[in-house]
């Protein structure tokens, strides 16, 4: 498959979508990389799927362009867009046998047959399905049928692949699995692909980049690492991975917690309310090791501890009231010196585990 | 990723181009409903609207009031209403006295059986009323079949009069609306879950008070849906009671034949049609308003 | 829910309940049942069982000109009306369901108006422009008119196709490169074409069936077989009437059972 050499950015500018009175997407713009796989995550009302339909030519959007490799295509139906798409649902047709439903994008564009039988083994092929080219849709398996949908959606070799929650209908171990699979097929095919999931994990398995919506805006959009260790709004860091949310007031440059100087890696905001956000991984029974030149010390009572197999999690209260989660591994040396519901402990957060961000509330 | 003030929105990029192609869009599918849409106005919405029309004036041509003042006036028309008001709630009356249980009963049975005796109330609705009302007078007539056995079994001497009067009307009109209450009374009743009665049942109460107290309230809905549909049918209807009336029972829309076909009077029918137009949709917009429901909801089920 | 796990209430203690459904059931389905044996009478009596029997009435049906005529007439526009209601009503369901129509309600209400304006009105109506327009007694005027009726419960059938179809089927269509029409009929109608026919059935059975607009708008050449047996009856019970009733209730059986069939393929 050729599609590699040719796979277009999408340019996304303005994007604007009311349905009714109701404004889902307000203004919206969006570039995705020649190539890249990016997935638009979010909560379920955040736009991501109005988006996506958007892009595929399903909804019409109020305003807005879209430009796919330097050609506009916001008003072009759906199938002059050559976009290939796979439902949540996979929406493969039931009175079709697989190879029709694969062969169905083929015979739109009048492939001669012998193409077209050529083709559809060798995507069979690589969806490591071969021989099942005369099964009936109904006698496959959900994974079988994730496979027939993608199948049938990259055969045509189209310059862009949208997906939309593809695996969320599979059990959780067919979904880790083929969330591996699609990211090797997407590395081997290197179409521009734009993936919606609501799965923070299998949005940071999978992709190049995370666009993180919330109320038809994008909040953030990085590549995994940064999102999780840089979330720039509290709904980021709220809603990828797990976080301390620590209300502190900033002034004359610093930051200032229950009267104390927080050190922090983040530049010196404006005055007024900030939250210091630090993942529960972050924190440290200050027992653990020195005291750092940059580090953060936090006067806490353990109020209890949750044992988690392989980890710890220990629920604390800082001196003012203010909750505070910590987790760490289960190793010998941690467990030997594992606090008590009720002990005071120390806690330590280094300054660029420190992040900051803006009190939206 | 920034928002943008909200005039933005409606003058950005392509918003023209966007909304011309929403307009065509929409022109489209208008486009695929205008020949059911134009049929209907021609035949329903023009004629009726003419009828509207005519009523309006007297036999001089004149503007007045006279068609409709008349339904106040003559005894006959008073006569007409009154008949046809009995006979609707009495037939409806009927159909909820003797569908209820046997929507109940579908409810509760086994899905095959269900389905099974289902048929027997859906064959009926599929069969011509006017073979219904003729199997009605052949069993109903003063030389019929219960007369007939009666006699011969020496009950009676005399035959009964059991067709061509108003018990005929109201036997064949209720055997013909059946199935317009039960369908969509069990249609609702099916949504209702035997939890709800087991949990009712499992609270103390005993099966009467779970019926009552649970089951029937959720009822309610499908059961004025098709009170409703019952009564608006039998409001307008005509062949049964042309046809088992014996010319004794007169309502509404024998009154309109009558006034139209035999008098040629179209102002006074077109004002009897009117009324009941507007008699009918009040009904519905009530119904509509009381229970914000699909008042069409039975016709799905046919 | 599961058929097995009923009320906490036995069977037993429901007879009467049982008792009361039967004979509600059997109010409905047996005067018409009764029909059936009453054709194959003997005599001009009518009797239960019959005393004799023979095929006399069917005869009489059948080698009567006007009878056949009314019968013709009234299989004209039955299959006229059909062809008519079929496409009008699907392709209205299409863009009711498309949600992207503007007025979508208010044209749904139009369109299935004539299901809730009573019958006798619209006859009156449709009498009152036909005699305008020169189609009283009319193929023409009738089948225009059975469509009107049609047309709404071709709408319901095929919108209740719709709602247990997965509309992204069609779009999936598009997107691999089918236009609209092309993936409509590639795609969706071999999966709706279940209730497309049950909706072919209910507008045939309607327009056969229909008695109150015929009245009005047929006669003469065009006299349909509801309009003749209308007649028939007002004056004198005809055990004939029997005899085209079986056929009528024979005809319902054989389209309802048609209906269920295709029902549940889809």
């Amino acid at each position: 498959m050729s599609t590699a050499r040719s796979a277009p950015p999408i340019n996304i500018r303005g994007i604007a979508k009311r349905f009714g009175s109701v404004p889902v997407l307000s203004g919206l713009d969006l570039d995705v990389a020649s190539g890249e796989f990016l997935t638009l995550l979010g909560p379920s009302g955040s736009g991501k799927t109005t988006l996506l339909m958007i892009l595929a030519g399903f909804v019409r959007a109020n305003a807005g362009s879209i430009d796919i490799g330097g050609e506009e295509v916001i008003t072009k139906p759906p199938h002059k867009r050559n976009i290939g798409m796979v439902f949540q649902n996979y929406a493969l047709f039931p009175h079709m046998n697989v190879f029709h439903n694969i062969a169905f994008p083929l015979k739109q564009r009048r492939t001669s047959a012998a193409e077209t039988a050529e083709r559809v083994e060798k995507v069979l092929d690589l969806v490591q399905l071969q021989g099942l080219a005369d099964r009936r849709v109904d006698q496959l398996s959900g994974g079988q049928r994730q496979r027939v949908a993608l199948a049938r959606a990259i055969v045509f070799e189209p310059r862009i692949v949208l997906m939309d929650e593809p695996l969320s209908a599979l059990d959780k171990g067919l979904r880790e699995h083929m969330q591996i699979e699609l990211r090797s097929l997407h590395r081997r095919l290197g179409m521009t692909t734009v993936y919606v999931t609501h799965d923070q994990r299998e949005a940071i398995t999978m992709s190049d980049r995370i666009a993180v919506m919330n109320k038809g805006r994008i909040e953030q959009l990085d590549r995994p690492e940064t999102l999780y260790a840089r979330p720039r709004t509290r709904f980021v860091a709220g809603f990828i991975g797990e976080s301390n949310f620590i209300p502190v007031e900033s002034r004359d440059g610093s930051v200032w917690y229950a009267g104390k100087k927080v050190h922090t890696a983040s530049p010196s905001p404006s005055s007024g309310r900030h939250w210091l956000v630090v993942r529960p991984e972050r924190v440290r029974l200050a027992a653990d090791a020195g005291l750092g030149a940059n580090a953060n010390m936090l006067h806490a009572t353990v109020r209890d501890i949750v044992y988690q197999g392989d980890s710890f999690i220990c629920y604390a209260n800082l001196a003012d009231g203010q909750q505070i989660a910590l987790r760490d591994y289960c190793r010998s040396d941690v467990l030997a010196r594992l606090p008590v519901a009720g002990q005071p402990v120390q806690l330590r957060v280094d300054a660029e585990d420190a992040i900051l961000v803006a009190d939206e509330t | 990723m920034s928002a943008r003030p909200a005039e933005f929105v409606s003058h950005g990029l392509n918003a023209d181009a966007l909304r011309a192609d929403a307009r065509r869009e929409s022109l489209g599918l208008l486009g695929l409903c205008s020949p059911g849409l134009v049929l209907v106005g021609i035949i329903i919405v023009l004629p009726i609207g003419w009828l509207f029309w005519l009523s309006l004036f007297d036999e001089n041509g004149q503007l007045s009031g006279a068609n409709y003042a008349r339904f106040v006036e003559q005894a006959s028309y008073i006569r007409t209403f009154i008949t046809t008001f009995e006979v609707a709630f009495l037939v409806t009356g009927l159909c909820v006295l003797i569908g209820y249980p046997l929507a109940y009963m579908l409810s509760q049975l086994p899905r095959r059986a269900a389905s099974v005796c289902l048929i027997f109330v859906v064959l009926p609705f599929w069969t011509s009323v006017l073979v219904r009302t003729y199997a009605w007078l052949v069993i109903l007539q003063r030389k019929g079949l219960v007369n007939t056995w009666l006699i011969d079994l020496g009950l009676i001497s005399q035959p009964l009069p059991l067709a061509h009067n108003f018990a005929g009307v109201i036997i064949g009109m209720t055997h013909i609306m059946l199935p317009f209450l039960v369908l969509p009374l069990y249609a609702s009743m099916k949504t209702i879950d035997a939890d709800y009665l087991c949990a009712a049942m499992n609270l103390g109460a005993p099966p009467t008070a779970a019926f009552w107290q649970v089951f029937f309230p959720l009822s309610l809905p499908g059961l004025a849906a098709g009170v409703v549909i019952v009564f608006i049918l039998c409001l307008g209807f005509f062949v049964t009671p042309a046809l088992m009336g014996g010319g004794k029972v007169v309502m509404w829309a024998m009154r309109m034949e009558q006034t139209t076909g035999l008098y040629s009077n179209w102002g006074a029918g077109s004002a009897l049609g009117v009324v009941l137009l507007a008699v009918t949709l009040g009904l519905l917009g009530l119904f509509r308003w009381l229970l914000g429901a699909r008042a069409t909801s039975v016709w799905g089920a046919r | 829910m599961n058929d097995d796990i009923g009320l906490p209430i036995s069977h037993w203690r429901r007879l009467w309940l049982y008792c009361v459904g039967a004979l509600v059931l059997s109010f409905l389905i047996v005067p018409s049942l009764i029909i059936v044996p009453m054709s194959f009478s003997g005599s001009t009596l009518l009797r239960f069982p019959p005393e004799s029997w023979s095929l006399r009435w069917y005869e009489a049906y059948f080698q009567s000109v006007e009878w056949r005529d009314a019968t013709i007439v009234s299989l004209k526009a039955a299959v006229l009306t059909t062809v008519f209601a079929t496409p009008i009503g699907t392709a209205a369901a299409y863009a009711l369901n498309s949600g992207a129509l503007r007025l979508a309600g208010f044209i749904n209400v139009v369109l299935t108006a004539s299901l809730i304006i009573p019958v006798i009105l619209i006859g009156i109506g449709t009498f009152f422009l036909y005699a305008r327009l020169g189609l009283n007694n009319t193929l023409t005027g009738l089948v225009l008119a059975h469509t009107v009726q049609a047309v709404p419960l071709v709408v319901l059938t095929v919108l209740s196709g719709f709602r247990s179809y997965d509309m992204n089927q069609e779009r999936v269509a598009r997107s691999l490169g089918a236009g609209r029409f092309s993936a409509f009929w590639q795609v969706t109608m071999p999966q709706i074409r279940f209730s497309i026919v049950s909706g072919a059935l209910f507008a045939f059975i309607t327009s056969f069936d229909e008695v109150v607009v015929s009245l009005f708008i047929s006669g003469g050449e065009t006299t349909t077989l509801t309009r003749r047996m209308f007649s028939a009856l007002r004056d004198q019970i005809d055990p004939t009437i029997a005899a085209i009733s079986t056929c009528l209730i024979v005809l319902s059986i054989v389209l309802l059972s048609a209906a269920q069939l295709f029902g549940r393929r889809r």
